[in-house]
């Protein structure tokens, strides 16, 4: 019993039952094993890892040097930014706004630089939810390529302070 | 070995030593007190999440939520589990606790941690939340008291080593532990390995908040931080494990029907849980891809393998000690006729079925790479703990209590018929709750967030509105969850204090 010593020799060979069931799981196991590095390769939806130091204040004038370049119009008292598919674009994470607010193209592929002006961040993408984090210090580059078009929401989603649910941020894809 | 107190307890016929029983006693009496108030902030929480009640305000959902972290995760579970180690060490070899000064000097320093948490996050000096992520930063008495616990915890963890290498110079086993001791032997291993990188994070953060060293990097402190975080997680489930299969031993007199493969699972938990952390780190910048798959995925395929073994190891001896006792009927007899009106047992039923099925299954869904991109930090990931730590290992505890209180407290359960419904109404208040959050996350509904309809935001977002359905459902299953919470509260004070005594 669980609740006294085992005999002397309790290292016994597994019963039919018992191999199958084991045998079964193992491979249930294996399956899901192999398959989450071969979807890494042919898949097309997979979280980025490319990411570099960047400090506060630089990361601040690279956002802005991308609002003075593609500002086409203002929301709310954010900037709305259409900038160009081929250079880098940026967003800006800070206690309690996401900055600017980004208008892109469907189909094309942008580099989205993600960083925090303060502390931790979750960048989620509603209604589609996708969610990544934001971390100070650290530039986070998602390759991104919207696919419909619409209005799309940024929720904060990692608990950054009292006013963390007001932390809503927008975007559009053309 | 004249001096020492050893009575023979009727029921289980368990030979208990004063001192280990007081251990025991004090421990199980400290874990009660810190659900009950983790568990009436778990109620506050839910009913604030709930949209239609929405009860308190920004400031205190977020600061009770961090207090429920704290009791709820950290105290209770860790409290019982020294209980079980003092157990398992000592009453289930008939030994004594060799070192029961050290017992009390642990279960001093994490009543002292846990009360210093609580006062300085009642006080508004730590609404960081469980997590407490750099740089957000609390009051330094909050690392202290967090650094006291874990010190606490871990010389309880130590406690277990110290106890079984003695008793067996003593006779209290001759070449194997029981396989209840065994389990909660692969739980103290990975407790010491989990708790040495909360020391690694935690002390660190302490002289950051001092002032003593000016930095610490929010995405190391997010890599050490889960291998606390997590690990911990997985004592959790040894210990739960380890209660599943000794509720089956006293109550249907179960015996493990292949001790090789019942051990063997438990070693792969010791060898593969601690490598397989980083799921909440795959949606981080930094860690590279390659890193983050071996981490997560293939580490942790290993462990559920473990968990697998358990699912079939437990209900099949239970089966051969229910056929043996006559129940030969058909294929399903043994079922029908299991002691489903015994909370014990009941308890730890449940326990496996919404642990497999909610928590275990989620977990290793969510774990992997792509799935976690549209589950990080949503409420799903909440959904998928409350279906472990609470549908699991609460559960498990809760019954085992049912046991605890006759053998170690030596009095009746009171209140049979409710004590009875407890685990039910529980499980169902708490499968309830975590379905709820789960198909809520799936619409990408945030964890840890006080508006869902994010008043004062300058943009405005709305939710799919079936999730309202799901909100509503977290809703009624923390209510009956907390009634039943309330019930197992109020039976074991009760039996504790106004049990008839047993044996005297």
């Amino acid at each position: 019993m669980a609740i006294y010593e085992p005999e002397r020799m309790w290292w016994n060979p597994l019963s039919k039952d018992e191999r199958i069931w084991v045998g079964v799981a193992l491979i249930w196991m294996l399956v899901s094993f192999i398959f989450m590095p071969i979807y890494h390769v042919v898949g097309s939806q997979n979280p980025p890892s490319e990411t570099y130091k960047v400090t506060a204040e630089d990361f601040d004038k690279l956002v802005e040097g991308m609002v003075a370049k593609y500002k086409v119009g203002e929301e709310n008292g954010f900037p709305v930014v259409h900038p160009n598919p081929s250079e880098p674009i940026y967003v800006r994470a800070s206690m309690w706004q996401w900055y600017p607010v980004l208008e892109l193209e469907k189909g094309k592929t942008y580099r989205l630089h993600l960083s925090s002006m303060d502390i931790q961040h979750g960048f989620s993408i509603l209604p589609i939810n996708m969610n990544f984090m934001a971390l100070p210090g650290y530039d986070y580059v998602l390759k991104l390529t919207p696919t419909t078009t619409g209005e799309f929401h940024i929720v904060c989603n990692e608990y950054c302070g009292i006013g963390h649910h007001t932390m809503v941020g927008k975007m559009y894809v053309k | 070995m004249a001096n020492f107190q050893f009575r023979t307890d009727p029921l289980s016929g368990l030979k208990i030593e004063k001192s280990s029983e007081n251990l025991i006693k004090w421990n199980v009496i400290a874990a009660l007190a810190t659900l009950a108030v983790g568990g009436l902030m778990a109620l506050l929480v839910a009913l604030t999440r709930w949209p239609s009640v929405h009860l308190l305000g920004a400031t205190n959902y977020y600061r009770f939520l961090t207090l429920h972290g704290i009791d709820a995760l950290l105290a209770w579970i860790i409290f019982f589990e020294v209980a079980l180690v003092h157990f398992t060490s000592t009453v289930l070899l008939g030994t004594r606790s060799y070192v029961p000064w050290l017992g009390w000097l642990a279960f001093a320093l994490m009543l002292i941690g846990g009360g210093v948490i609580n006062v300085i996050v009642l006080l508004g000096g730590a609404d960081v939340m469980f997590t407490s992520y750099v740089p957000l930063k609390a009051d330094p008495i909050y690392y202290l008291g967090v650094i006291l616990f874990a010190v606490g915890a871990l010389l309880g963890f130590i406690i277990f080593f110290i106890n079984v290498t003695l008793s067996k110079r003593d006779g209290g086993y001759k070449r194997s532990l029981p396989l209840g001791s065994f389990g909660m032997a692969a739980g103290s291993i990975i407790a010491v390995l989990t708790l040495a990188h909360g020391a690694a994070i935690f002390i660190p953060t302490l002289l950051w908040a001092l002032n003593i060293i000016g930095y610490v990097d929010p995405a190391a402190y997010r890599l050490v931080f889960w291998g606390l975080g997590h690990p911990s997680q997985q004592i959790n489930v040894s210990a739960m494990v380890a209660v599943w299969y000794m509720t089956a031993a006293f109550v249907v007199g179960s015996k493990p029907v292949n001790e090789k493969l019942s051990r063997t699972a438990f070693v792969l938990y010791i060898l593969f849980i601690n490598v397989a952390s980083e799921h909440h780190l795959l949606v981080d910048p930094v860690l590279s891809t390659w890193h983050k798959i071996v981490n997560t995925s293939y580490m942790m395929h290993l462990a559920v393998l473990a968990s697998m073994i358990h699912a079939f190891a437990i209900p099949a001896s239970i089966e051969v000690a229910l056929r043996r006792q006559g129940f030969t009927r058909g294929l399903f007899e043994w079922l029908k006729k299991a002691p489903w009106g015994n909370p014990a047992f009941s308890g730890i039923a449940i326990s496996i079925l919404l642990f497999g099925f909610l928590g275990g299954i989620t977990g290793v869904i969510f774990g992997t790479e792509q799935f976690n991109i549209i589950r990080h930090n949503t409420w799903a990931i909440t959904g998928h703990f409350h279906g472990t730590v609470v549908a699991g290992t609460t559960i498990a505890f809760m019954g085992f209590t049912y046991l605890l209180i006759p053998y170690i407290f030596k009095r009746e359960i009171i209140w049979k018929g409710f004590a009875t419904i407890q685990p039910y109404l529980y499980g169902v208040g708490v499968a309830t709750l975590s379905i709820g959050m789960m198909s809520a996350g799936q619409f990408g509904v945030p964890r840890r967030h006080y508006d869902i309809t994010f008043s004062g935001a300058p943009f405005s977002f709305t939710f799919d509105p079936a999730i309202d359905m799901f909100m509503s459902m977290m809703g009624v299953g923390g209510v009956l969850a907390a009634i039943g919470g309330v019930l197992y509260i109020l039976i074991s004070f009760g039996s504790i204090i106004f049990g008839k005594k047993i044996g005297d």
